[in-house]
């Protein structure tokens, strides 16, 4: 069947795919506006309860993880193997210290008595318990997919090191890769969204 | 359907002037955030944010190299996540 | 006449037989099978639950059923009909069948996806059966709308997941169709050249991979209220209950079109066939059917006039539904201009078709008084709405998934029906619908409400009326289905032609074999140039 071979095939059917995440976030971004412009006051006081640093460190994180899957589709096209599976391992350490540093500020917020459903959200100014709701459902959502995306990188780091995928044929690896950069596209608007208001 | 796009990659070099640029941009939207500017504050966080985005599209995920059928596609979708802000705001904003 | 193995005969992967050889097939046109199976299981059994609902609204109270009950069984209807049979069956069934063959290729892009999409739906049908148990079916009509869904003690989070489940299905169904259409198509058929059926399934899949998603995080969304209370339509935690709706409707609008398009796609296939005659304006069908896709998506808050938007919001989605209305009403130019002067050959396809224009016309033009903001105040949520609906996803993409059944049941089956029970059933069937649903446009002009277990005395009469009608159109449905399922009993008699179409499934064997096509396919220039059908049949009749 031709299908098997059609490697710009494969690229087409995942960038569908990723629309369709783009647009499951979109209905989430739709919320967020609304609420922003109706409670534009506590939507900043709940951001600066936000730890900058650790947004910035998130963001600079994922930014690096995408260059290294960049960087190791390049690689696998050139046939240098080895640097294609450095930069896989990279971008998997970055998902794993942005999971690590998520599962810190969550904890955080919840050890101060902000998390969904609490006495303190419910009975503080409603802008902010819709402020920290969205919070915890959009990064929660996006949690659940860098762990989805990293599943992919590392599926991808076996089939390169087993040469499933090859010099010609590493349209696993190249899709994986889209859908680890729409991951990061997602925190882009997030990190401004949430820790940068004022 | 012959595959119409040529073979192509990025040099690591390009990439990684990428990814200083999406590091500088960074650091413009941290910046711009400690300057009070009212309402254009989110317009411009969201203006950088999409230029980021938009580096991350056309160099890491190649879209600068894609055919009419992704580059469509893809501007569809963002038109319709568009549309879908947009207008509930025909409600929201003028209740 | 040399006989050629099947796809009936031919598993594929080959290894695998009996039962396993349906449930890890490759072939998009078992799959299209299974589809169709599940599918007629699903609507025969929620057309005998809205015959149950018309039962109850016969006689005025309580007649067989409590008021809770009938809520759970609109729900169940409408969650049926809506989500397991109208959404998937034009685009399951013919489209897994069809498309591939109509553009000349083997399978679809991705086929072991296209058998994860057969797994999802029928996990979303068992997923929506668990929860008609324990706590019970819920409640709130198919549109979920809070704060009713967050509150009640129905099985709502189960029945949501069941949908999102389905859609999921859906969105896979969509990115396999639009891949296979941009990267398999024959090399000489270019997009001027795609049949109308496969145009329209083009234009469904981009509103079914992007809408979908859409009322996906919307039901998400319900869950997560149910379970946590984050109280983001909460008014009482800030929320804004009107978001909800917007956020379902940004779906459930285009959700509408992806029922009607593949719908109006058979009927562009049907009309040119048994008028004999080319289809009048294909360019337009093609236009009109992409900015349906798209115009569709502009206008979801019509649903929402009453709700407490914005009169803002009121004005613009008013202004702009009016737009939609012109492709559609294009379309049905196109087929009436195909008939005008065409040989008409009279078969069940061409008769259900023409039933399908007259209904779909009557459900368009009262979706005008629905869509006019100011007459809707009136109309809004009361039978009137019922009628509407029935008209454009009954009338409309119910007969067009009929007529694709007549049209295209020799080719699946290699086995023609019997036209006489075929017509039988038809007329009882439209004529069972006309008076079954006429009445309800007048009871909702009368004032009275959807959704209501009761009604006042004044409207007894016209529900009385419209249970007879129901009578008459269940036995009408049943009695085509049985007809089409008899045929099956007999040996393979159909020609690879019998019709004469000039789409490409009609140079095949009837069923077709494994890979679709023994000899390759030929791709005329113009898919539908009749002159060398109406050369064969005068031929043919000359020698009588």
């Amino acid at each position: 069947m031709s299908s098997q071979t059609d490697e710009s095939g494969k690229k087409l059917g995942m960038w569908l795919f990723l629309y369709t995440e783009i647009i499951l976030f979109g209905g989430l971004f739709v919320l967020y506006a609304v609420y922003f412009a109706r409670y534009t006051g506590d939507f900043i006081e709940g951001g600066k309860e936000l730890n900058r640093l650790f947004g910035i460190v998130n963001t600079v994180i994922l930014l690096i993880s995408s260059f290294s899957v960049a960087a190791s589709i390049t690689a696998i096209q050139k046939k240098e193997k080895t640097r294609a599976l450095a930069g896989l391992i990279s971008a998997l350490l970055c998902g794993l210290i942005f999971l690590v540093n998520k599962y810190i500020e969550w904890g955080h917020k919840i050890d101060h008595g902000i998390f969904p459903n609490s006495e303190k959200l419910i009975e503080g100014p409603p802008g902010q318990n819709i402020f920290f709701g969205l919070y915890y459902v959009i990064t929660g959502l996006h949690g659940i997919h860098i762990i989805i995306g990293m599943t992919l990188l590392f599926i991808s780091l076996v089939f390169v090191q087993t040469k499933t995928v090859t010099h010609t044929r590493f349209a696993f690896l190249e899709n994986s890769g889209l859908y680890w950069h729409l991951v990061d596209l997602i925190w882009i608007f997030i990190f401004p969204l949430f820790y940068l208001i004022i | 359907m012959k595959d119409k796009s040529p073979l192509h990659f990025f040099e690591y070099k390009t990439l990684f002037n990428v990814l200083l640029v999406l590091l500088v941009l960074t650091g413009i939207t941290v910046g711009a955030s400690f300057v009070d500017l009212g309402s254009l504050n989110v317009w411009i966080a969201l203006i950088i944010a999409s230029i980021k985005a938009s580096f991350v599209l056309l160099f890491f995920m190649h879209m600068k190299y894609e055919g009419r059928v992704l580059v469509f596609s893809f501007l569809g979708t963002i038109f319709f996540l568009g549309i879908m802000i947009s207008f509930t705001f025909w409600d929201v904003a003028f209740r | 006449m040399e006989v050629v193995p099947s796809f009936f005969e031919t598993p594929a992967p080959a290894k695998y037989k009996g039962i396993w050889s349906w449930l890890i097939t490759m072939d998009h046109k078992r799959i299209g099978l299974m589809y169709l199976f599940a599918v007629l299981f699903w609507f025969a059994l929620a057309v005998l639950l809205g015959g149950l609902i018309r039962l109850e609204l016969m006689f005025p109270g309580e007649t067989f059923m409590g008021a809770q009950v009938y809520n759970s069984l609109f729900t169940l209807h409408g969650v049926i009909m809506v989500f397991l049979f109208i959404i998937p069956a034009l685009p399951a069934v013919f489209g897994n069948f069809f498309l591939p063959i109509q553009i000349g290729t083997d399978d679809v892009f991705f086929p072991r996806l296209n058998l994860l999409s057969w797994y999802l739906y029928m996990a979303g049908g068992i997923i929506a059966v668990i929860s008609l148990f324990s706590d019970g079916f819920p409640d709130t009509g198919w549109t979920f709308y809070v704060p009713f869904s967050i509150s009640t003690h129905t099985n709502v989070s189960t029945a949501v997941f069941a949908a999102f489940v389905l859609g999921m299905a859906s969105m896979l169904t969509g990115l396999n169709f639009i891949t296979t259409i941009h990267r398999m198509r024959k090399k000489e058929m270019g997009w001027m050249q795609i049949p109308l059926f496969t145009w329209s399934i083009y234009a469904t899949s981009w509103v079914q991979l992007l809408a979908t998603p859409v009322v996906s995080i919307t039901l998400i969304l319900v869950m997560i209220e149910r379970y946590v209370g984050v109280g983001l339509f909460d008014p009482e935690k800030g929320g804004d209950p009107i978001l909800y709706q917007h956020l379902f409707w940004m779906y459930s609008h285009p959700a509408v079109y992806i029922m009607i398009l593949p719908g109006m796609g058979v009927i562009s296939e049907i009309i040119p066939v048994f008028s004999r005659k080319s289809i009048f304006g294909y360019k337009a069908i093609v236009v009109s059917s992409m900015s349906i896709a798209v115009a569709g998506s502009l206008v979801w808050a019509h649903h929402m006039y009453t709700s407490g938007m914005s009169d803002t919001a009121v004005f613009v989605f008013s202004l702009l539904t009016f737009v939609v209305a012109i492709p559609s009403a294009i379309k049905v130019f196109s087929w009436v201009a195909t008939l005008y002067k065409g040989s008409i050959q009279m078969a069940p396809p061409l008769f259900l078709s023409l039933c399908f224009i007259y209904l779909f016309s009557v459900g368009g033009l009262t979706g005008l008084l629905l869509g006019a903001a100011g007459t809707d105040i009136y109309v809004h949520d009361t039978h009137f709405v019922v009628a509407h609906f029935h008209f454009t996803m009954f009338g409309g993409a119910g007969f067009a998934f009929f007529a694709a059944l007549h049209y295209w049941w020799p080719k699946m089956f290699g086995r023609m029906y019997d036209f006489k029970k075929a017509y039988i059933g038809a007329i009882l069937l439209t004529g069972g619908f006309m008076f079954h649903y006429v009445p309800m446009f007048i009871l909702g002009l009368q004032g009275m409400p959807r959704r209501y277990f009761d009604y006042l005395p004044q409207f007894a009469k016209g529900n009385f009326f419209a249970g007879f009608g129901a009578g008459f159109m269940i036995v009408g449905i049943f009695l085509m289905l049985i007809n089409l399922l008899v045929s099956l009993r007999k040996q393979r008699d159909a020609s690879s032609d019998p019709w004469g179409g000039t789409t490409l499934e009609w140079q095949t064997s009837s069923p077709p074999p494994l890979h679709n096509f023994i000899t390759e396919p030929q791709v005329p220039d113009y898919p539908y140039d009749f002159t060398g059908v109406v050369e064969k049949y005068a031929k043919d009749t000359k020698g009588e």
